[in-house]
């Protein structure tokens, strides 16, 4: 692109670097299409970036990390999708993906703790996990959750499996988020004692604690921007940690405060233009000045938009990151790039 | 819980551009009886479904807008502090002075509603049974979570709703168009699943046994049934499956009532008064939901009217292409590090880039689904905060 991806001028939003070291369990959530899953992706990227060990969740049955990945859909299995390379004498880390769903989470919860065998599969012939994954209200929620709280807490009780230095879930959106890490709260209503009712309490007691942050995606847009303060207000609400604030398709910033005015106020000089195109041996017309001064005018009032969004974004008091919109569209070097990004400024 | 669909199509095709979806032609058919905008989270769906009822009741209809989204500024939009179950007339009489547009509602008028699915569950359990019986399953603690919780409940009643409205529609003339906004679904095709699905749990085996103590003798309890008993009591503790049972038992009489009413409402979506607009970005992951969706919408017969493509990129006015541009940049700023032309030029390549793409995506969309009327809406720089944003909208949709 003959330019530096990002001006370092606005790379850290953060007034003080944060320290996220201690995280061990990231929530991503955001507003549907300002991009949750492509950020939840590229910090698994970089926090793996960084020689560690990461566990990408996914609950939404959308196998979005195996399209975002260009691998198999996933099954639910935990598969390693990327793996870094050797920087020194640093040893790479590694990103690990697993496909949630309700379903097998409850059969394989029902093996665990119940040793469910022959039960388990009447169960499935009754229709009863059918019914407990997709009517049964908040039962689906604690199952998908109560997954991803196996996966933090794996200890010498289950020896086969693997654990990770970093838990990075691809949470439902901004409007359920609360509704869905709230797990106890959902159930209160229905069951007040019983395994279910214990799962969801020891589930709870991580997702409040400082391992676990959740992390909310916008974009510099009225309606995404007043979902995420009303999220931060709902979250904190139900004492869930909030971590950052990530904003995301930030637009390129080509043009300085001066021209931005210029260009609003249609005093961008003409003349130079003209003779600069004519000097980069531009077959220059005045259609073409008309045109780039037009979109230089439409450009500049989006940014002033954006602005009076990132004001708002400011005063959350929430630290937060800014990723730019990548005008190809986001693919796999997309993601390492959007993950060095969040690196630079210090989430990973 | 995701079947595996296979994917419909020409399978054989070369590149077409998708025909214009002429959405005046659509409201003003008076045959046109409801409109359904569906499509993935985050698309403008609400937006495009308010701004379509708008555009119809100045047009001469009379539009009820059912919508699910709780956004207050929708709402503040359209001249009403908050909107609730009940549907609100949308004062439209107010034309600004000197305003271009002539009354242009002849006759016609627009009621808003937002779906309140835990009121609407109550009252159809109000109107089915008897009270006593009502109060039982009302206070039940397992009718508490499933009307308030339970993620798939939103796109039954969203359904029952929709029917409730129609058939009052039809029985006193309040409205001759209902445009419904649904669900900001996990899948767009929940909304579309909700009667099958309530009927097969309806019919399941599990709640055929939640009811075989309730009405025969314990004696009749096989060992498998007490085996599937007292593992659902490990799991879920006594009390859970006590409420379950005595839900099931209290709701049994309406189980008729619903499912029936659910399977009209289907048979209504499949009829030709209905239109289905599909609505996405100009963007993978939305494009990928609205092909299923189209794709099923052609698989179960449903009329679709047409694809809408908001936020778009406004289409460029020159044809500097990005190479170019970017070279041109390249050569400005070897002599003149802050220049404000290669500013522009860079702005421009940017801006070439992601309208290209947009086309690309569009395009490639129309070949795996030919003839399917698409109107392309330019993304506007701010969000709707009036009427007269939304006719904006509207006035952008007709010129698709």
């Amino acid at each position: 692109m003959g330019r530096a991806p990002y001006p370092a001028a606005v790379t850290t939003h953060a007034e003080q670097p944060f320290d996220w070291s201690g995280v061990q369990l990231h929530v991503v959530t955001g507003k549907g299409g300002t991009g949750k899953s492509t950020i939840a992706a590229a910090l698994a990227l970089s926090l793996a970036s960084t020689g560690k060990d990461v566990l990408l969740c996914e609950v939404e049955g959308r196998q979005g990390i195996a399209r975002m990945f260009d691998v198999d859909p996933l099954p639910y299995e935990e598969r390693r999708i990327a793996r870094g390379l050797p920087v020194g004498d640093v040893a790479p880390g590694a990103v690990h993906a697993l496909h949630i769903d309700a379903e097998s989470a409850l059969l394989e919860y029902l093996a665990m703790y119940y040793k469910l065998g022959r039960a388990g599969k009447a169960l499935d012939r009754f229709g009863v996990i059918d019914f407990a994954t997709t009517i049964a209200p908040g039962v689906r929620d604690v199952l998908l959750t109560g997954k991803v709280y196996e996966a933090a807490r794996r200890n010498a009780r289950n020896k086969k499996a693997r654990a990770y230095d970093a838990i990075v879930l691809d949470a439902p959106p901004t409007g359920r988020i609360t509704q869905f890490l709230n797990v106890n709260g959902e159930l209160a209503g229905l069951a007040k004692v019983g395994p279910i009712k214990t799962q969801a309490d020891t589930v709870m007691t991580l997702f409040r604690s400082p391992k676990t942050l959740v992390h909310l995606v916008t974009v510099l847009e009225e309606m995404p921007v007043q979902e995420t303060a009303d999220g931060i207000k709902e979250l904190r609400a139900a004492q869930l940690p909030v971590g950052a604030v990530i904003v995301n398709l930030v637009r390129a910033r080509d043009l300085g405060q001066a021209d931005l005015k210029a260009a609003r106020t249609g005093t961008l000089d003409r003349e130079k233009i003209t003779a600069d195109l004519q000097a980069a041996k531009v077959d220059v017309t005045h259609e073409m000045v008309d045109a780039l001064v037009l979109e230089a005018r439409d450009h500049a009032e989006r940014r002033a938009l954006e602005d009076a969004q990132r004001a708002i974004v400011s005063a959350l008091d929430v630290p937060h990151y800014e990723l730019p919109r990548l005008a190809d569209g986001v693919d796999l070097g997309g993601l390492y790039e959007l993950a060095a990004q969040l690196k630079d400024q210090g989430l990973a | 819980m995701t079947t595996h669909r296979p994917r419909v199509g020409p399978l054989a095709a070369t590149t077409e551009r998708a025909p214009r979806l002429d959405i005046d032609a659509l409201i003003d058919d008076p045959a046109t009886g409801i409109i359904v905008c569906c499509g993935s989270g985050g698309v403008g769906k609400t937006t495009t479904s308010a701004a379509l009822a708008l555009r119809a009741a100045e047009r001469g209809r009379k539009v009820v807008v059912l919508t699910i989204d709780p956004a207050r500024r929708l709402a503040q939009s359209m001249g009403i502090e908050a909107l609730d179950n009940t549907p609100r007339p949308v004062p439209l009489a107010v034309v600004e002075e000197g305003a271009q547009r002539p009354s242009r509602n002849q006759g016609g008028s627009l009621d808003a509603m937002m779906l309140d699915m835990k009121r609407t569950f109550d009252e159809v359990v109000l109107s089915q049974a008897s009270p006593e019986k009502a109060r039982a399953i009302l206070d039940n603690p397992f009718y508490i979570a499933l009307s308030s919780s339970f993620s798939g409940t939103q796109e039954y009643m969203a359904m029952e709703k929709l029917g409730q409205i129609h058939a009052q529609a039809q029985l006193d003339g309040s409205y001759d168009l209902i445009v419904v906004d649904t669900p900001p679904s996990r899948s767009a095709l929940d909304f579309l699943d909700a009667p099958e699905r309530l009927s097969s749990f309806l019919d399941g085996r599990f709640i055929r046994l939640l009811l075989a103590p309730a009405r025969g003798p314990a004696k009749l309890m096989t060992a498998g049934v007490s085996m599937i008993t007292n593992a659902l009591t490990k799991i879920l503790g006594a009390q859970v499956l006590r409420d379950m049972q005595t839900f099931v038992a209290a709701f049994d009489t309406l189980f008729g009532g619903f499912r029936q009413r659910a399977q009209k409402t289907f048979s209504l979506l499949q009829a030709d008064g209905t239109a289905f607009v599909v609505v996405a970005a100009p963007e993978p992951d939305a494009l990928r939901e609205a092909a299923y969706f189209v794709e099923r919408l052609t698989e179960d017969e449903m009329p679709l009217a047409g694809l809408v493509v908001n936020r778009a990129s406004p289409p460029l006015s020159t044809v500097l292409s990005v190479e170019e541009a970017t070279a041109a940049a390249d050569r400005l700023v070897a002599t003149e590090p802050d220049s404000t032309t290669a500013g522009l030029l860079r702005l421009h390549a940017d801006r070439a880039r992601i309208v290209m793409r947009e086309a690309h995506l569009r395009e490639r969309w129309s070949t795996e689904h030919p003839g399917v009327a698409t109107a392309v809406v330019p993304a506007l720089s701010t969000d709707v905060h009036d009427l007269e944003g939304l006719r904006r909208i509207g006035d952008l949709l007709a010129e698709g």
